[in-house]
């Protein structure tokens, strides 16, 4: 009992850690452009195949492998949110844009199945055989240092956010496009960085995900649905929102893996969710919207 | 009735005849992707009455399917049915989507925007691993329906009918409530819930209400599909592909348009059903799809049919301009009438 409850800690801490750095990415998006990124989930499993090409056939370490797959991966977002998502004006904006990041979500997929065909993959690392025990449980060190990386990154983010002038037109713009216009932002140039930041995430989590999953084009589907549960219980655009609301839903998921049954827990999952919006529809720790639709 | 009237209605029974006319043609492929374009006809239809009058999108119709078409399985499954009395199951399958539809509605309909889209995904996701985890649905096993001893040549016909029968009557219905007080309520809260609140419009009663009538549609349809298909599977019945196809259709004609969804499903479903037949590599099929969709999504923004029917008024403004007669009445009126009859239906807006 007591070795069990600390496996499904352990796992959804560590595993909630690597969805929080997802999540992450999609709230800053919507934060900041007030889009939903639908070709977030398929941008993970990219990301997860990046680092599969680099490490069977280029034999590079998957942690150095980011030094590359991160950058391409914010250039891809640069290149999505400008022919993509920038042309997108007017009333239907918020709709169209949901629709045009499916657009690219589904094209991707579809080069992917053309590539890689559907068979499940999985990165392989030295890191997800070789354990270290914590208390009789074994954990792979995949699951420590993919929540070292995410935390990392969110860090990075922060810092990002709250300790520099690029930071603060970013915070600036998710309080108020209008006025950050008005104060000088270049509204259109932070909406691109930021977008490719968000992307850029993925490269990082899709790696530890792939690493420790078997993955394949159809994946992406899956973790845009969760991803979208997460952000949304933490409240939109709220990005310790979305890194607590990604780790207490994954603990519960692996809680009800462990203690009830497998096939059960995603639909413990969606509950929970339906069920706080019932009571806070805003989310755990977001704001209230005023004069929304 | 005026000239652009009678070409409306001219129009509709000219579409109507040759719906009713396909199966006459004996081909057998041609009925069968016949039935499919006139299911989604009559969903996105269906969907569109709530989701593009109201603005809510909804990726929760699968839910209604999915509840119609189990519903009609399990019944059929322990009174063993084989004959023509299937089809009057189908309205029990309606019922039923309809009544889920309710706490549905009361839970998803507090929230709005983007949480509103995921909630309908989640509550999605819901049904369809409740119906892969309960044993009474089958489990991942699915339900199979007794076996139709039907000559597999005519096959199709009842079920292309019955089709059709529901895409009319959905029509018919989007086109009564488009019309009528309900409708212009429900455009309202499209354009600003808040302030049709302040001015009495009872939005959780309209939008439930909408949400409702949509549901039935999508439910029936799903018993139909139950015995067009021969089975029922969590994944087919609860199938997310099927909640995007129906708003890429309603989105590619015209979101929120009376008759944008009908042209969306005509022009998509065959190409997704010619797709999966014709084209052997389903991927590169895929990839086309979405390049389609960014297509549309850059040069008609808002749907072909508002954007078509936009460029026709601007067109027959710029001629009355050049005619230079600006004082006898409102030609800029007479114009948007003119441009709206020329795109196949009233208000494009």
């Amino acid at each position: 009992m007591g070795s069990r409850l600390f496996q499904a800690l352990v796992d959804g801490v560590l595993g909630g850690g690597v969805y929080g750095l997802m999540a992450v990415g999609l709230t800053l998006i919507f934060g900041v452009l007030d889009i939903i990124n639908i070709a977030q989930g398929i941008l993970v499993v990219l990301g997860s195949y990046l680092s599969f090409v680099l490490a069977t056939h280029l034999h590079i370490n998957v942690f150095l492998g980011l030094l590359i797959t991160i950058p391409a991966m914010f250039i891809l977002g640069i290149a999505i949110q400008w022919f993509f998502i920038r042309p997108l004006r007017g009333r239907e904006r918020t709709s169209m844009s949901l629709l045009a990041s499916y657009s690219v979500a589904i094209i991707i997929e579809g080069v992917l199945y053309q590539v890689f065909g559907s068979n499940f993959k999985q990165i392989p690392t030295s890191y997800f055989n070789s354990t270290v025990q914590v208390f009789g449980y074994y954990i792979p060190y995949i699951y420590l240092l993919g929540f070292a990386l995410a935390v990392l990154f969110v860090v990075a983010i922060y810092l990002l956010l709250y300790r520099t002038q690029f930071g603060r037109s970013v915070r600036a713009t998710m309080q108020d496009h209008t006025a950050a216009r008005l104060v000088g932002i270049d509204v259109n140039r932070v909406a691109a960085v930021t977008f490719g930041i968000g992307v850029a995430v993925t490269a990082a989590g899709g790696m530890v995900y792939g690493s420790i999953n078997a993955f394949n084009p159809n994946s992406g589907y899956d973790l845009i649905s969760r991803l979208l549960a997460i952000i949304i219980l933490g409240g939109m655009g709220s990005i310790a929102g979305a890194l607590a609301a990604s780790v207490i839903m994954i603990t519960l998921e692996s809680m009800v893996d462990v203690f009830w049954n497998p096939s059960w827990s995603v639909v413990v999952f969606y509950a929970v969710l339906v069920l706080v919006l019932v009571f806070r529809p805003q989310g755990l720790f977001g704001r209230r919207e005023a004069r929304a639709q | 009735m005026n000239p652009a009237a009678v070409a409306r209605t001219a129009g509709v029974v000219a579409l109507l005849a040759v719906a009713a006319a396909v199966p006459l043609a004996s081909n057998v492929t041609l009925t069968h992707v016949g039935v499919f374009v006139l299911m989604y006809v009559g969903a996105t239809l269906a969907w569109n009455i709530f989701s593009g009058y109201t603005g809510y999108i909804s990726l929760g119709a699968a839910v209604f399917f999915g509840c119609g078409m189990y519903t009609v399985a399990i019944i059929t499954k322990h009174l063993n049915l084989t004959g023509g009395v299937v089809f009057a199951l189908f309205p029990v399958g309606a019922v039923v989507a309809g009544l889920v539809a309710v706490p549905f509605g009361l839970i998803a309909l507090r929230v709005r925007r983007h949480t509103f889209v995921v909630v309908t995904i989640a509550i999605f996701f819901i049904f369809q691993l409740m119906a892969s985890n309960f044993s009474f649905t089958g489990g991942s096993a699915g339900i199979l329906p007794p076996f139709l001893n039907w000559d597999p040549n005519t096959f199709d016909e009842p079920f292309y009918y019955t089709a059709l029968l529901v895409a009319v009557a959905a029509g018919v219905l989007a086109w009564l409530i488009w019309g009528s007080r309900f409708g212009l309520q429900l455009r309202a809260i499209r354009d600003d819930e808040d302030r049709a609140r302040g001015l009495g419009v009872r939005a959780m009663r309209v939008k439930l209400a909408a949400f409702v009538i949509s549901a039935v549609i999508i439910g029936f349809l799903g018993g139909l599909y139950f015995y067009f298909q021969q089975e029922a599977l969590p994944e087919f019945a609860f199938n997310p592909f099927f909640d995007l196809t129906i708003a890429l259709m309603a989105f590619i004609g015209g979101f929120g348009t009376l008759w944008g969804p009908v042209l969306g499903a005509l022009l998509l479903e065959p190409y997704l059903g010619y797709a999966q037949l014709q084209i052997s590599n389903s991927y590169l099929a895929e990839v086309v799809l979405g390049a389609v969709f960014l297509a549309v999504i850059l040069f008609l923004p808002r749907g072909i049919l508002p954007t078509v029917g936009e460029m026709i008024t601007k067109w027959r403004a710029a001629r009355a301009r050049r005619a230079a007669t600006p004082a006898d009445g409102h030609p800029p009126e007479v114009a948007a009438a003119a441009g709206s009859g020329a795109t196949g239906g009233g208000g494009v807006r």
